[in-house]
């Protein structure tokens, strides 16, 4: 009973929390804002401990869709969920980090209920992305999930939260509409909005012809490229990534942390759920396309990277070059690049996760982002300057943490498709070196003479506590990957046969079609 | 046993820098360094014990994806032998030495802070790093290590964290480091690409077949294994600090001199050279690549000591000479005595490593004075560090009685690799064996020069420093002693099985040697139809001819040089030799007799002292080449690419709809935000009901 509906479960409860916050939770004193803390974290780990159960229970090996309920819902749509080893981690990443946010946000003190609320329901929206199999039900999540982070900057950011906010908003958004009109003619087309129906559905892939243009693997091609209006600006993707500092920039902390660890996750697992295995002929043919722009990604907002000067800002672009190798192993199309992509956005999720947590720490002590406001910190704050250095490390891939492992994998995938790609994208890891240790130095390293700063605290215990989870995973997965890629291993496996036989049998059918034209 | 010596260190690092706390710093210094003797007295266990057939721990998986399979394991072989005792000697020695050299320091608040056992745990976990580099059985695990000792590089480079030109150093460090990792990872790659493993055992069996294969990279086709030699290579010149890629290097000496005993002579630098050897399976296949190398060292030899010739910071000048010393490393490497490569490699560790401990010595009883120019007449006042850099000298520039295998160690290695350059026979080996006679008797002179300017003479400088000059604490004399031993003995003892012998060498290293070219390539190819039957794969006949990945190191059957270097005429042989005396006549000429003579000639030859004072002004040409212009390009971008082109496109196609909402921003409450919401919310919902009902239902 429980197994039946622990999809549900996990997804729900923290909706459930919200629920009992709306309704029952009054007045804005100092209790109210504790218990509204508390719910928000009981929510959160209930979600935590759930989540433990489905991975103890989940079944690496099988390669289909587990723990799958289905039912009728509203308006004669259908509610359905499941996972299978591609989102599985997803659900564990997003159970994981969800109490470290609440807990990151524990000093806020405007709008307490509301706040709670927001994130409440956002990691229900989130968890549903990676869990619905039913198109309509995905695409409310995946929609959804926009309104409380852009709450959440909207209400709790900074100084242009507005602007941010809306241009996050309009960017996303415009993306979605595209994929609106994508489902809609899925639907049209294989008379389901069932996944796993059109994961089964062959989409035509026959050239089309369209105002004068040949547009090679036709209704696929269309498709995809509706989906990938909306990917690619999730992920985000150069060059439809300006959002994305400036949403970080706005965002409180915990927002950040949200935003980096998840919400750019949900483009990834796009590819991976909807691109790749749904239209697998325009994969292939616009798969040079997505590389290309992934390289050109790692490089540019490497260099942009390093000539920031507001923390925040640096670690958001370093973000932006960092999915630039999801993108990039996901569409090298073979078991690295996928393993590794996946890898990746888990291991960034822990990461980039972690980073703005350490920005939080200073901010909230010294209410400014500006590098050239900090220096030397590491005279006051030992502590802080150590787990600093490490997730830096870990940012540029130091063999050992958890971010090696992505990036090794992914190049490695890359190098297989396209040897350019990988050299210009390995140059990445030249120049994420440069901006990561300069910006260490500039903020920990040095004399600390900025009077602001003379009495200025380490971490205290709860910054502690919350960062010890994320050191742990960050090395424990840089040891051994394999806890990891042993869960993901088997469906990319499935996912990438699917797709290379599609591929193939694209490849006969042109050929033959070439030698009937003669 | 490898397990131990593995580990050990990893667990002093562990515990002295998170247990200090509890157990104080004391107790925490003197766990780790215990741990590091411990390590080293296995390692020589090990070495000595050890009967040249390579064997195999392993310890755990890492790195699986697909046919990718990547596993945390200990090989032990020859060359992973012979760099353990390196290892783990030099390091246990600069542990103990360290306890003396870091007692007081003034670039820390003695009451307040605890840098000892910071320093300690990072010397040990440079340990662990380095020692997972040589024990690793595939290239991923060698790259953990590769970059693992590169981050303690960093951390104890920028040590003295207040100095703005050690984290300056630190950081240059490491990223010219990353350049040369960039082609070492494209190098594994490549490899993995076309032999689908990544373990040495899989790569070297697949070494023929490489040889006769050619790959696409980037814009056309390459013979498959000099595109991969050549990417390694590149990653060695990083980490070996090879001409191009050296820069980093001499500014490393910002670092606590333990460190740059350690790590920046004795051991990390030297990786590189490692990598060669280890590969030299396929490098014996890639003859362009191997002419590469050995320009490259050449040049490299040539280049540093040139520069070596006029620094004056003490640091600086052994700095350079290591810098030169590798350079002589890679050219045996690249015409293919690998065993004489690991000689020079195996006796430098013990001299370079002796050279800066007595560099340090001084710089403690001075105040921290590294300029040479402020020493003089110390002979006397520290008389065990004056010997132990005699001895040191005595061993680099190579003294030594020509022709009867009779002296330092130096001496023997350096010798061996300049017969065997000779011997290499191609353009590139004559061109090298001319470079390094040269930068014999350059090295002659500056080693020279560094002695006598800070030993002999009258005090110069800070007369107050002087004059409270005495020797250094036991803790730190002993460990000099110690390498004293080596720097006079190490050559002589292990002359033949590194050079002086090819039966010896061959049964030391493991090689089995072949018959001809054709043959091997034949069993390359029934080897691998074998390998289809039994996946196992490591356990051949022994008896059979050599196969590349059998033994230590590989040596292909047309390759004689190592037979060949035994058979050069006797002036090559003299001539390292009369390159030393010419070196040392003249420094005695300069810095004993007629100590006016430096200042003249430099200011008559002012263009060419300045070039070489100025290191040939490389860091300038990078800074106006690449530093800037990498700035430069990322501000452009940032400005006009994402603030100008992208937002203004999508401004423009928003139709001014973003300036709208900032306007509004102006008036919007939090209560604003929520009726928005609701809209958004309602817009979904709309769309949603829209496409159930007129979705085709």
């Amino acid at each position: 009973m429980l197994l039946d509906s622990l999809l549900s479960i996990i997804t729900f409860v923290p909706l459930i929390g919200a629920a009992i916050l709306a309704l029952f939770l009054r007045g804005d004193d100092a209790p109210a804002r504790r218990n509204a803390k508390y719910v928000a974290l009981a929510a959160t780990c209930t979600s935590l401990l759930a989540s433990l159960i489905l991975l103890a229970a989940f079944d690496p090996e099988e390669t289909g869709f587990q723990f799958v309920e289905e039912g009728e819902w509203i308006l004669g749509l259908t509610y359905k969920m499941g996972v299978d080893g591609l989102s599985v981690l997803f659900v564990m990443l997003t159970t994981f980090l969800m109490p470290i946010t609440i807990l990151a946000c524990w000093d806020v003190t405007h709008r307490v209920k509301e706040y709670m609320i927001s994130f409440l329901v956002l990691e229900t929206l989130m968890l549903g992305v990676f869990c619905a199999l039913d198109l309509v039900l995905f695409y409310l999540f995946f929609e959804g999930g926009l309104i409380p982070m852009f709450l959440i900057i909207g209400i709790w950011g900074g100084k242009d939260r507005i602007y941010a906010a809306f241009k996050f908003f309009l960017y996303t958004f415009l993306g979605s509409v595209l994929m609106l009109v994508a489902m809609i003619a899925m639907y049209v087309d294989a008379g389901t909005t069932d996944i796993v129906a059109l994961l089964g559905h062959n989409f035509g892939s026959e050239t089309m012809e369209i105002m004068g243009f040949h547009v090679l693997g036709g209704f696929q091609t269309l498709l995809w490229l509706a989906f990938f209006a909306s990917f690619a600006v999730k992920m985000p993707m150069w060059p439809v990534h300006t959002w994305l500092p400036d949403a970080h920039v706005q965002a409180p902390t915990a927002g950040s942390v949200i935003l980096a660890a998840v919400l750019l996750k949900m483009g990834g697992y796009g590819f991976l759920r909807f691109s790749i295995p749904m239209f697998p002929v325009a994969s292939s043919l616009l798969a040079d396309f997505v590389l290309w722009l992934s390289a050109i990604a790692i490089v540019y907002t490497s260099l942009v990277a390093l000539m920031q000067e507001d923390i925040k800002k640096l670690i958001a672009y370093s973000s932006v070059a960092h999915m630039g190798f999801v993108t990039a192993g996901i569409f090298s199309a073979n078991q690295q690049g996928v393993d590794g992509a996946i890898f990746q956005m888990l291991s960034h999720g822990f990461i980039s996760g972690a980073l703005f947590l350490c920005v939080g720490v200073v901010y909230d002590r010294m209410h400014t982002r500006e590098i050239d406001a900090y220096g030397g910190l590491v005279n006051r704050m030992p502590i802080y300057a150590a787990v600093f250095m490490l997730f830096t490390m870990a940012n540029v891939g130091l063999p050992g943490t958890s971010g090696f492992v992505g990036e090794f994998l992914t190049l490695v995938g890359m190098y297989q498709a396209n040897t350019w790609v990988c050299a210009v994208a390995a140059t990445g890891v030249i120049l994420s070196a440069a901006y990561a240790l300069w910006l260490y130095r500039r903020v920990v390293m040095g004399e600390l003479v900025k009077e602001s700063l003379r009495s200025i605290t380490d971490m205290n215990r709860r910054e502690q506590a919350i960062f010890a989870p994320l050191v742990v995973m960050t090395i424990l997965l840089g040891v051994y990957p394999s806890l990891v890629t042993d869960i993901v291993g088997p469906s990319v496996g499935a996912l990438l046969d699917g797709y290379g036989e599609a591929v193939a049998q694209y490849g006969g059918t042109t050929q033959v079609a070439q030698h009937g034209g003669h | 046993m490898e397990s131990i010596i593995l580990f050990a260190p990893l667990l002093g690092a562990l515990l002295c820098g998170f247990g200090w706390r509890i157990m104080g710093e004391t107790a925490a210094q003197s766990v780790s360094t215990a741990l590091l003797f411990i390590a080293c007295a296995l390692s020589w266990i090990v070495f000595l014990g050890f009967d040249g057939e390579p064997r195999f721990t392993h310890v755990l998986p890492w790195i699986e994806s697909g046919s990718l399979a990547t596993d945390w394991a200990i090989r032990l072989d020859r060359l992973t032998a012979i760099m353990l005792v390196v290892i783990t000697t030099v390091s246990a020695l600069v542990h103990l030495y360290s306890f003396g050299y870091m007692a007081h320091d003034e670039n820390f608040d003695e009451e307040k802070e605890s840098y000892r056992p910071r320093f300690f745990a990072y010397l040990s976990f440079f340990t662990f790093a380095m020692l997972m580099l040589v024990t690793a059985d595939n290239l991923a695990q060698m790259f953990f290590g590769w970059e693992g000792v590169g981050l303690a590089s960093y951390l104890l480079i920028g040590f003295y964290f207040r100095k703005p030109s050690a984290n300056a150093a630190a950081i240059k460090a490491f990223i010219v480091n990353r350049v040369g990792d960039f082609g070492f990872a494209l190098g594994i790659f490549a490899l993995f690409f076309m032999v689908d493993s990544i373990s040495f055992t899989d790569v070297f069996a697949a070494a023929p077949e490489l040889a006769e294969r050619e790959v696409t990279f980037l814009w056309t086709t390459w013979p498959a294994i000099e595109l991969v030699c050549f990417l390694l290579f590149v990653g060695a010149m990083g980490k070996s600090a090879q001409f191009i890629l050296h820069t980093w290097l001499p500014d490393a000496m910002e670092g606590p001199t333990p460190v740059s005993a350690l790590i920046h002579a004795a051991t990390m630098v030297t990786a590189g050279v490692f990598l060669v050897c280890r590969m030299s399976p396929l490098m014996e296949f890639a003859d362009w690549t191997q002419s590469f190398i050995v320009y490259i060292g050449a040049i490299t030899a040539f280049f540093a000591a040139t520069v070596g010739l006029v620094q004056n910071d003490i640091k600086r000048v052994i700095a350079y000479s290591t810098c030169s010393q590798l350079g002589y490393m890679f050219v045996a490497a690249g015409v293919g005595v690998y065993s004489v490569a690991m000689f020079h490699l195996f006796t430098h560790a013990f001299f370079k490593g002796m050279l800066f401990l007595g560099a340090g010595s001084v710089i403690t009883r001075m105040h921290h004075e590294q300029d040479m120019r402020n020493y003089g007449g110390l002979r006397t006042k520290m008389p065990y560090t004056f010997w132990a850099m005699m001895i040191g000298t005595l061993a680099i520039t190579g003294v030594g009685i020509p022709l009867t295998g009779i002296g330092f160690a130096g001496f023997l290695s350096k010798d061996a690799v300049i017969e065997s350059t000779f011997a290499g026979g191609t353009d590139a080996a004559s061109f090298a064996f001319v470079a390094l006679v040269v930068a014999a008797a350059f090295t002659s002179f500056y080693s020279w020069r560094l002695l006598f300017m800070t030993f002999y003479g009258e005090p110069r400088g800070d007369m107050h420093a002087h004059a409270h000059v005495h020797e250094s604490p036991a803790s730190m004399v002993a460990p000099l002693g110690a390498l004293a031993l080596g720097a006079v003995f190490a050559g002589m003892v292990w002359y033949k099985p590194f050079f002086g012998s090819e039966q010896r060498v061959e049964e030391w290293f493991g090689i089995a040697k072949g018959e001809d070219h054709a043959q091997v390539l034949m069993m390359g190819a029934a080897h691998a139809a074998d390998e289809q039957d039994d996946s196992s794969g490591e356990d051949h006949d022994a008896g059979e001819a050599a196969l590349p990945g059998q033994g230590a190191i590989y040596m292909a059957p047309d390759n004689h040089v190592l037979h060949d270097a035994h058979y050069v005429p006797v002036w090559v042989k003299l001539s390292p030799f009369f390159a030393m005396l010419i070196g040392f006549a003249l420094a005695f000429l300069f810095y004993v007799r007629r100590t006016d003579l430096p200042a003249k000639l430099a200011a008559s030859q002012a263009p060419l002292y300045q070039f070489l004072l100025n290191k040939w002004y490389f860091d300038e040409l990078y800074e106006h080449a690449l530093v800037r212009p990498a700035k430069a390009v990322g501000r452009f971008l940032w400005r006009r690419g994402d603030l100008g082109a992208i937002d203004g496109i999508l401004n423009g196609v928003a139709m001014g709809v973003v300036p709208f909402f900032t306007r509004l921003a102006g008036r919007a409450q939090s209560g604003y935000i929520f009726t928005y919401a609701f809209w958004m919310v309602l817009g979904i919902l709309v769309f949603i009901t829209w496409m159930t009902i007129a979705g085709g239902r």
